[in-house]
């Protein structure tokens, strides 16, 4: 058996890649998949620590509660993507600053 | 050797996760993202959820990111390139502030996980450990999934599909092409 640490090693490691690609990146495109990576280091997370519940599978229930939460998250991010880049003709967050004072 | 095709797989999903960020081509990161997602199945694949892992080659590798690909051709050809302009903004770090952030976080998080030691893990855990109440390989994961979501799970799965259905449509209405939108 793989001891914790690892997988929490690891996904710790995903997640902060994921959050360098949220904060640094100039298309949304890339923003979405820097949450996605996030999601999945959570999800690592819930899996890796499921395995010690065998009573009530706590972990690898709410992991799929999460893939399915990540996927519905993913399609409208999408939507309103394209919706703003047929406005703006540009998905870089920077430029749309229609709120702005 | 568990051990090692462990890290095998730990060492596919850093390296690749950490050229999509680093890549400036759009197109060749969404790809390289199919290698991480593939490594991140195989990795629960050794935390004994194997149905889990062939959710999330289901859902994310056939739905997600031909979803990302086709919004990402729906799009025009300058997005190819990260865009390097940085006056004005007001969202986006330059990288180094962005590195320096993420780096930060990650000491934060090794510091936490370097000094939690494995003598107090939470009760349930201890408690699990010493009665074997913990998920051996040789168990049938899916069935028991089956009737946990059926029976203790029954409101969140309800709630989650009631949801799942009303981003569906919401999607919907906000991608399609109408006058008024």
């Amino acid at each position: 058996m793989i001891p914790i640490t690892h997988f929490l090693v690891v996904s710790a490691c995903i997640f902060c890649i994921g959050l360098y690609a949220v904060i640094s990146k100039r298309n949304a495109i890339m923003i979405l998949v820097g949450i996605e990576l996030m999601i999945n280091a959570a999800i690592l997370n819930l899996v890796a620590f499921g395995r010690y519940d065998k009573a009530d599978y706590g972990g690898q229930v709410f992991a799929l509660f999460a893939i399915v939460l990540a996927a519905a998250a993913v399609a409208v991010g999408l939507s309103i993507i394209l919706m703003t880049y047929r406005k703006y003709k540009t998905i870089n967050p920077d430029q749309i600053t229609d709120l702005r004072d | 050797m568990d051990l090692f095709l462990f890290y095998a797989f730990a060492f596919l999903a850093i390296t690749s996760a950490l050229l999509v960020v680093s890549l400036k081509n759009t197109a060749r990161a969404l790809f390289l993202f199919f290698i991480v997602l593939f490594a991140m199945a195989g990795l629960y694949l050794f935390a004994l959820a194997d149905f889990v892992a062939i959710t999330q080659v289901l859902v994310y590798v056939g739905g997600v990111l031909i979803l990302m690909i086709f919004a990402f051709m729906l799009s025009n050809k300058e997005l190819l390139s990260d865009l390097q302009d940085l006056s004005g903004s007001f969202i986006t770090l330059p990288n180094w502030q962005s590195l320096a952030l993420s780096l930060g976080f990650l000491g934060l998080m090794s510091y936490g996980i370097w000094q939690w030691d494995q003598a107090y893990s939470p009760a349930w855990m201890e408690q699990n450990i010493r009665t074997g109440q913990i998920i051996l390989s040789r168990d049938n994961n899916i069935n028991q999934l089956g009737m946990m979501f059926m029976s203790r799970y029954i409101l969140p799965f309800e709630i989650i599909s009631i949801f799942l259905m009303m981003t569906l449509i919401g999607a919907a209405h906000i991608a399609r092409k109408g006058d008024e939108a």
